[in-house]
């Protein structure tokens, strides 16, 4: 139950809902044990006796606790629903803004699918064991504490023989959670590899396709299908298993019932009314009892859900703002960026050797850094870390000369635009898409961005320009595309910092050179981070930065960087190697002869 | 009104019962029909049987062994009516078990071919069906929506028929026992129908709501989950937490809307059904004064009347839930019937092994009809060149790869790989001969060197590792934790954009291709690796026919040919060197790069 207590805050408002779900059922339940009873005295009382007047109010009487009965049952549903619907939603939006809040180290490691369950199935769960499975829960001891209770009034004796079914059901509904639960998850995780399955084959179509390996999908998919389909059989084997003998036992107590109570009635201990009565009320009571099983799997697997929940909500927040936070005032920021000795390792590769070391860097406003490196060399990090989307290790940054650390988040993340590599457009207009972040902006402003990013033109052939929607579900674009839009969004911001991480990879050569002509018109007084595998995107920055696995190797302006042995000059090489008459004689030699080798 | 995000959404309102949809379903439920009959014998032989015995059990013991009227109760004839109660409890035990176990046997078998067939499909039909649906799209269809149907085919099918034996067994007996007071107590089933079926509408209605407002949440969630890193980054936290919260409301109105209105079905039809009641008590009391009927009959009667109205909502059910999986089998069926765009010929033979001479012959394409890509194109390639395709976004040189491919069939000219025209081929045979390296790398969750041999699942592993190395992928692999065997998931997030392409370069050289496509395969790929690959290239082209698109000078400056093209046309064509030393699209390319870098 330590649970549900965990979850307190997300129902407990609404108790009189589930007050009235659990009465309401409750209620129904008692007028219902009514029916048998008015069974009874219509036929010992009126008919057996031959007193006829009184069938008529009865007939009423009878209707009219129906209509009550049907009112409770009504009340008691309503209410469970809306205490459900509102703890769903209040769980719903407290997750959502969980997931708002976790830090850039949570979603390297989390699965898009886990988290979706979360907020989906696992919320179901919740819903259906508060909103319907307690008060279901609940209703069964009711009725059994209610029913024999009656039953016990009208024959104490027959009574005691009966109750002995109770905990055989019981027993029976257990053994039937405990098998059908370990089938229910793998039901899940059979869901879950079948949906991957299809998912990867469609969205790989391309490769699928290129490398005619659509028969080995149809087997891989296959072996999925089977698998979801076996323990469909499997948790239907189990149903097969314990629902008929469940009714067997319940129709057994009826039975034994029968006969002793028929056999009291001939030896005229008690009335035929009164056996009626309790086989009807019998069978009411042992109709619940069918479903103990599942409300008992309900409360289980209800109870594994507010588990991950609880996981996610109490989830550290890795980068979290100061108590007496500083908030910037945005006018005021000139964008001046220092590294002093930052060094970094990133929490989910503590076995690594750190993604950054020693870094040090002093880009005062206005300044373009360029950043050049292999895979892995840190040059990611680093903007990472400006960005706060990890806390550096040691050393310090400062924006201003005031700590990162020290200032509110938010307005930290306001004064910078960043381009991420893999660019991200969301479903919605490609205008939404340039705006996010900027709700203000003006169309001017967002054809102005789309402009200086070379998007306007391909975006204005679009069959609805810049009202057609784009991502997952919309009109697809090509990767350059997408990242001329992305670019076009950073543009729009007008920050004072702006990173652009290696975000012309998909442009071809004329485009980028276009795009380069326009961020020097927009990096103007603005703190420029270029990370590039292009000679020409970093050419002109103040310094240039070569990274080598988290330690920087080189760094310097352009020319100073051609006349050093090392990264630099190595890929100018092979980017330029047929302007030789560009550089200066000494270095333009060996790197002809270089290129030679090189390229064979 | 926010467009803040658009999400589409799927059509779900319930169609028309449709016949030629559920004939075409149930042929599904065909090859099996020896096993439905055999069930629903079963079911009705023994299980329904029984149910209908033992109340007309009971209240013969109530009249002849209990109560009689005439002289005194026979406890031994109560035992003999006991045990014959308990021997048919005893067969409707066994009769459910079976029931429900090969029930759902079938129905899962019913859906697994049905699945199998719909995904077979799917993988036969060509790149213009992919082309214009979203992935989500074709997963919806494969997964959910054939899902739906899961519980029709297998226990609907058989309670439906089951359902129906039972209501007419109960009506026979109601009207045997006493054929008035029968009469009397069905009066209310027209009743019952009217109201449950209009409730019913408006049920289905309000959850179909409910349905689409779950499908944009869920749609919404997956996004932004994918694009955390932007949303943070551009501080739209609060911004994203107020949307979330008016798609959350306007769900959980829904959701009330629905479940309100499901709530009163059940009260609903217990006050229809207590009409029923009120009939039997007035008219079943009269008909004992008058000694017509005896009160045995009576408590069969109310024991009948009871499990009566059971199968009548469950049929509803039933119907109510064909006509919402109309639409699911009307989607399904759209898939079904679509014909791939890239036939194979019946005769079609398999390409022999491919020597390398390409030839596109007059080829004009468009991926719609009135915007050709590609106008007239006339390309020979001989075995073992390495040709450069250079151009504009849309210029068409993807275009050319794809038609080379035979991902697309071309409008007019035909494509000719060592002299056979690419239609007369299997597709198999053709494609397995291509390799084919992607600027956006699909990796499979699986480990590392499953993905390497996905185009030649026989490889050895020293065959992978070799081919890994030549790549110059070997060195990042083993430092991953598990080496070739690390798992990677979800398209491979855990590596760069770089690795994984590194990956899918070994991945196309494993498959040894006589032909080999680089189609902008290094745009992604950092310097230093790209440095790597140049050397590989060397290896990686030698012996095969290579088309290379790609937007960097140094990739392109080595091919044998260079084909530059603008518009869908051929605009120049021979080396760099060639190419450098007359005025033109492609010196002016270079020259700009050039110009740039000194400006």
């Amino acid at each position: 139950m330590d649970i549900f207590r965990g979850l307190k805050s997300f129902y407990w408002q609404d108790k009189p809902f589930l007050l009235g779900s659990v009465l309401g059922l409750a209620a129904a339940t008692a007028l219902g044990l009514v029916y048998p009873l008015l069974l009874r005295t219509l036929i010992d009382d009126m008919i057996l006796k031959g007193k006829y007047e009184g069938v008529l109010q009865l007939a009423l009487l009878a209707v009219g606790i129906v209509i009550v009965k049907a009112i409770s049952q009504f009340v008691s549903g309503f209410s469970g629903s809306r205490l459900g619907n509102r703890l769903a939603y209040r769980m719903r939006n407290a997750c959502y803004a969980k997931l708002q809040e976790l830090s850039f180290s949570f979603y390297d490691t989390a699965r898009t699918g886990d988290l979706m369950s979360r907020l989906t199935a696992d919320i179901e769960g919740i819903r259906q064991f508060l909103g319907f499975g307690l008060a279901q829960l609940l209703n069964t001891v009711f009725l059994v504490l209610f029913g024999f209770g009656m039953m016990f009034f009208l024959d104490w004796k027959l009574t005691l023989l009966i109750v002995i079914i109770i905990p055989v059901l019981c027993f029976v509904a257990i053994r039937f959670e405990q098998q059908i639960h370990p089938v229910f998850r793998s039901i899940r995780s059979a869901v879950g590899r079948l949906t991957t399955s299809v998912q990867e084959n469609v969205t790989g179509v391309r490769t699928v396709k290129s490398f005619a390996r659509e028969p080995f999908e149809v087997d891989k998919f296959s072996v999925n299908n089977t698998e979801y389909s076996e323990r469909n059989v499997e948790i239907a084997g189990v149903w097969a298993r314990y629902f008929p003998a469940m009714e067997f036992i319940a129709n057994f107590s009826v039975v034994l019932l029968t006969v002793v109570g028929g056999w009291r009635v001939i030896e005229g201990q008690m009335t035929l009314g009164d056996l009626v009565a309790m086989s009807s009320m019998l069978g009411i009571i042992v109709a619940p009892l069918w479903t103990l099983g599942f409300i008992i799997n309900n409360y289980t697997m209800s109870k594994a859900s507010g588990e991950r929940l609880l996981e996610l909500l109490n989830q550290p927040v890795a980068v979290r703002n100061e108590e007496s936070c500083l908030i910037l005032d945005d006018e005021a920021v000139k964008g001046h960026i220092r590294f002093d000795d930052v060094s970094f390792r990133y929490a989910s590769r503590e076995d690594q050797p750190s993604a950054l070391a020693g870094f040090d860097l002093d880009a005062p406003q206005g300044s373009v850094i360029g950043i050049l490196g292999g895979t892995g060399s840190g040059k990611s990090t680093a903007v990472g870390l400006l960005l706060r989307a990890y806390d550096v290790g040691e050393g310090s940054l400062t924006l201003d000369g005031v700590d990162i650390r020290h200032l509110e988040l938010q307005s930290l993340r306001r004064q910078i635009s960043i381009v991420f590599q893999e660019s991200f457009l969301f479903s919605t207009t490609i205008k939404e898409n340039i705006s996010y972040g900027v709700p203000e902006a003006t169309m001017e402003e967002i054809v102005e961005a789309a402009k200086l990013a070379m998007a306007d033109d391909f975006i204005r052939e679009l069959p609805q320009g810049y009202d057609t929607i784009v991502g997952e579900r919309g009109m697809g674009l090509s990767g350059g595309q997408k990242q001329r839009i992305a670019i076009a969004r950073a543009f729009l911001r007008n920050p004072k910092v702006l990173i652009l991480d290696d975000s012309t990879s998909a442009l071809d050569m004329e485009t980028e050179q276009e795009i380069q002509q326009s961020l020097r018109q927009v990096m103007k007084g603005r703190t420029t981070f270029i990370i590039a595998h292009r000679i020409s995107s970093l050419r002109h920055a103040d310094e240039i930065i070569v990274l080598d696995r988290g330690r920087i190797a080189q760094r310097g302006k352009h020319e100073k960087l051609l006349r050093q042995p090392g990264l630099y000059r190595e890929t100018y090489r092979i980017q330029f190697a047929d302007r030789p008459e560009e550089l200066d004689q000494a270095p333009l030699d060996a790197a002809a002869g270089a290129e030679r080798r090189v390229t064979g | 009104m926010s467009r803040q995000f658009v999400y589409q959404d799927d059509e779900l309102i319930a169609k028309p019962f449709n016949w030629t949809q559920m004939g075409r379903l149930l042929g599904y439920v065909r090859p099996y029909r020896k096993g439905v009959a055999k069930v629903v014998f079963v079911m009705t032989a023994f299980g329904m049987i029984s149910r209908l015995a033992i109340p007309l059990l009971m209240s013969i013991a109530i009249d002849r062994a209990i109560r009689p009227k005439d002289g005194p109760g026979s406890v031994s004839l109560l035992l003999w009516l006991v045990a014959g109660m308990l021997f048919l409890y005893g067969l409707r035990w066994w009769a459910q078990h079976y029931t429900i176990h090969h029930t759902n046997v079938i129905g899962q078998k019913v859906i697994f071919d049905l699945r199998s067939a719909l995904f077979k499909h799917i993988q036969s039909l060509s790149f213009r069906f992919f082309d214009k649906r979203p992935a989500g799209s074709v997963l919806v269809r494969v997964t959910n929506d054939v899902n739906s149907l899961q519980d029709m085919l297998s226990n609907g099918v058989v309670n439906s028929v089951i359902d129906i034996a039972q209501l007419t067994g109960i009506t026979i007996i109601l009207l045997a026992l006493n054929f008035k007071l029968g009469l009397a107590v069905m009066i209310t089933v027209p009743i019952m129908f009217v109201v449950s079926s209009s409730l019913r509408k408006r049920i289905r209605h309000a959850w179909q709501v409910v349905r689409i407002k779950q499908s944009r949440i869920n749609a919404h969630l997956n996004e932004s989950i994918q694009g955390m890193r932007v949303t943070q980054a551009f501080a739209q936290e609060k911004e994203n937490m107020s949307f979330f919260d008016g798609m959350n409301k306007s769900n959980i109105r829904s959701w009330n809307r629905a479940s309100a209105l499901n709530q009163t079905f059940g009260p609903v039809i217990e006050v229809t059904s207590a009409i029923g009641t009120l009939i039997l008590i007035l008219y079943g009391s009269y008909l004992i004064q008058s000694g017509i009927m005896t009160v045995g009959v009576l408590v069969a009667f109310v024991s009948y009347v009871g499990s009566f109205w059971e199968p009548i909502t469950r049929l509803g059910m039933m119907y109510s839930q064909v006509l919402i999986s109309m639409s699911s089998t009307e989607r399904i069926f759209e898939f079904m019937d679509e014909k791939p765009a890239v036939p194979e010929k019946e005769n079609a033979q398999r390409m022999p092994d491919i020597r390398g001479d390409v030839r596109l012959e007059n080829i004009t394409f468009g991926y719609e009809l009135d915007r050709p890509a590609l106008k007239g194109i006339d390309l020979d390639v001989k075995a073992g060149m390495s040709v450069a395709l250079v151009g504009h976004t849309g210029s068409g040189k993807s275009t050319i790869i794809n038609l080379l491919c035979r991902f697309y069939d071309t409008i007019e000219g035909r494509v000719m790989v060592d002299g056979i025209d690419v239609r007369d081929v299997t597709l198999e045979s053709l494609r397995s001969q291509i390799g084919i390296v992607l600027q956006d790398t699909f990796i499979f969750s699986g480990t590392i060197r499953d993905n390497i041999r996905y185009g030649r699942p026989d490889a050895t592993d020293a065959e992978v590792e070799a081919a890994a190395r030549s790549v110059r992928a070997h060195d990042f692999i083993m430092h991953l934790p598990d080496g070739y065997d690390t798992e990677v998931q979800e398209r491979g997030n855990a590596l760069s954009v770089g690795q994984r392409q590194l990956i899918s370069f070994a991945r196309a050289l494993l498959a040894d291709p006589k032909i080999l496509i680089l189609d902008e395969a290094t745009a992604s790929i950092d310097t230093e690796t790209e440095l790597r690959i140049q050397e590989a290239l060397g290896t990686l082209l030698e012996g095969r026919t290579s088309f290379i698109v790609a937007h960097r000078l140094s990739t392109i400056r080595n091919a044998d040919r260079i084909i530059v093209l603008d518009h869908g046309v051929i605009v120049e064509e021979g080396n760099h060197e060639e190419l450098m030393k007359r005025p033109g699209h492609y010196r002016n390319l270079v020259d700009a790069q050039y110009r740039f870098l000194s400006a």
